[in-house]
């Protein structure tokens, strides 16, 4: 992997990052890849159904509340909106997008 | 002054039932332990203002005669578990003034069981390292040798019990962050089963192995904690129930031994003369010792540091600098992102996650990830399969001793100090580090792993192991 690919997987990370840093994680995705690359060597034979991999995988699934609040509205709002970065009135405020 | 070196949990209880001392002694013992030690050690990031409060609150309810499994016990949070009110930065410069709006489970419980919060430790930042150098709030050093790492990622957690700053702590376990750090610093630390305790209100790091878990100077302690712990919860819908995983063999006291796994490069000669010297313990204590093979065990440092890279990219997502966090400006809305990512996020979080966008991406999706899924079902497998046969399997805790600061020179050598103690994350199944023999004045550990569901075997084993 070149410099140039880690940048654009920076993008898509959404993490600005410079050309050094990039150039230095090339070289350390090089060696973490070839190790965990032996991964490939002992999967190869397995076949996994998508139902039987859900089943073997996790002891159970589809773990489900009632379709209903979970607690009274309102209780956290100013909690959580202290630690927004910004706000207006009961609403977190960003930049304009259009 | 309470002498807290000769103090565990279990026995402050009793002193604290008996009126010999009150958690107000407890504690303030602990607070001038830590105003001794913490400013050079760094084990608390911030020891909580209110904990003479909390203290005296116990005192009340001791003196009704209430009686509670950790009623007036200092306990130490892992900075990345959730107190309501407080704040719970996972060590991230992005987190850094975050403040809780709720108690994750874990933490309620134990305030429903008594304990004091006492505060919270370092760790490495979301619990990505293994040493608690990638910290944003400096390093926490090791008590035996302060030019040595604690381990990592709970290593203030481990510092903070191996010290006497508290009785007891809890730390997260994603790799081995609980086990390593124990075995580092000479105290207990333990991994319930996958799913055995919440993580609601835990900050994810990889959701599909994270679990917490206790340190402490004894079994005996790890088990009064985890009894407080456990359990299902309906805000994480991962937990277990008692009969998720029916018993396949009662216990008969059988310990099996993967040599082949630890014959490799890279394993200090102490740590492989000290695991000789655990199984002789173990033998005289009436312990039969097998040989097993575990062909694909070595796979799961692989399959981790590809299933793990892809949660955080994914779990890591939501520090946007929008609803919560550090927020650096950009031009625009879409440049905000990119400027907070930046800063908020040290060099190693900024590299796994990268390094997830990567193995997730379209065309080599089924490659990395899809093959570390069947990696890890595959070790599981054989992992279950070994304990139809024996009770327990018995490898080091890691390689070597703590390591100096510095030491580990690429991301790849840190990644092998997780090698003896990934296998139980990637299985899900409960394990244990025992403090246990010296490389000079170093702390070693012997690890032991049980059956999914299995952690009274743990229990018992390691008891009559530190003659408990």
């Amino acid at each position: 992997m070149n410099a140039e690919e880690v940048l654009k997987l920076a993008k898509l990370a959404r993490i600005e990052i410079s050309v050094e840093e990039a150039e230095n994680l090339s070289h350390e995705f090089e060696a973490i890849l070839n190790y965990v690359g032996q991964v490939k060597e002992i999967s190869g034979n397995m076949v996994l159904g998508e139902a039987g991999q859900k089943s073997e995988m996790f002891p159970h699934h589809n773990v489900l509340r009632g379709d209903s609040n979970p607690h009274e509205s309102g209780i956290y709002t100013e909690k959580i909106l202290e630690n927004a970065p910004a706000r207006e009135g009961d609403y977190i405020k960003v930049k304009k997008i259009l | 002054m309470l002498e807290l070196s000769n103090l565990d949990i279990k026995s402050a209880r009793e002193g604290l039932k008996s009126g010999k001392f009150s958690s107000r002694d407890l504690v303030q013992a602990c607070l001038n332990v830590i105003k001794e030690k913490n400013k050079e050690l760094n084990a608390f990031l911030e020891v909580f203002d209110n904990v003479l409060d909390q203290a005296d609150e116990a005192d009340k309810k001791i003196a009704q005669g209430i009686d509670l499994p950790l009623l007036g016990v200092p306990i130490a949070i892992k900075d990345n578990i959730l107190v309501a009110g407080q704040k719970s930065s996972a060590s991230s410069k992005i987190l850094e003034n975050f403040i809780s709006p709720i108690n994750s489970t874990a933490v309620q419980k134990l305030l429903d069981a008594g304990a004091i919060i006492m505060g919270r430790t370092n760790m490495d930042e979301f619990a990505m390292g293994s040493s608690t150098e990638t910290s944003a709030f400096g390093l926490t050093l090791n008590p035996h040798d302060h030019s040595r790492v604690p381990g990592g990622s709970s290593g203030g957690s481990a510092v903070a019990v191996s010290t006497n700053m508290v009785l007891g702590s809890l730390g997260s376990d994603t790799a081995g962050s609980i086990r390593q750090p124990a075995a580092f610093c000479g105290v207990v630390g333990f991994k319930p089963t996958y799913g055995r305790v919440s993580r609601s209100g835990l900050i994810a790091m990889t959701s599909s192995l994270d679990q917490i878990g206790p340190f402490s100077k004894t079994l005996t302690d790890a088990e009064i904690i985890f009894n407080v712990l456990k359990g299902g919860d309906p805000l994480d819908s991962t937990t277990i129930l008692e009969e998720t995983y029916p018993k396949q063999k009662n216990f008969d006291k059988t310990i099996g031994v993967p040599r082949a796994f630890f014959e490799g490069e890279g394993i200090s000669e102490s740590v492989k003369k000290n695991l000789e010297e655990s199984i002789e313990k173990f033998k005289s204590l009436g312990y039969k010792i097998v040989d097993i093979n575990l062909p694909n065990i070595s796979y799961s440092l692989a399959a981790y540091y590809i299933l793990m890279p892809a949660e955080v990219s994914s779990n890591l997502a939501r520090f946007d600098g929008v609803k919560f966090g550090l927020h650096t400006d950009g031009t625009n809305g879409i440049e905000d992102y990119f400027k907070t990512r930046a800063v908020g996020f040290g060099r190693e979080a900024r590299r796994r996650i990268i390094l997830g966008t990567y193995v997730l991406s379209s065309g080599y999706y089924d490659a990395y990830y899809g093959n570390a899924l069947k990696a890890k079902q595959i070790i599981t497998n054989e992992m279950r399969e070994a304990f139809k046969k024996v009770d327990l399997i018995l490898t080091p805790t890691a390689p070597t001793p703590a390591f100096k600061f510095g030491e580990k020179a690429t991301p790849l050598d840190m990644y092998l100090a997780d090698i003896f103690t990934v296998p139980a994350n990637i299985s899900g199944c409960p394990s244990v580090s025992i403090p246990f023999g010296h490389e000079n004045q170093l702390p070693l550990g012997i690890e032991l792993t049980a059956d999914l569901g299995r952690e009274d075997n743990l229990f018992i084993a390691g008891k009559e192991f530190l003659g408990e």
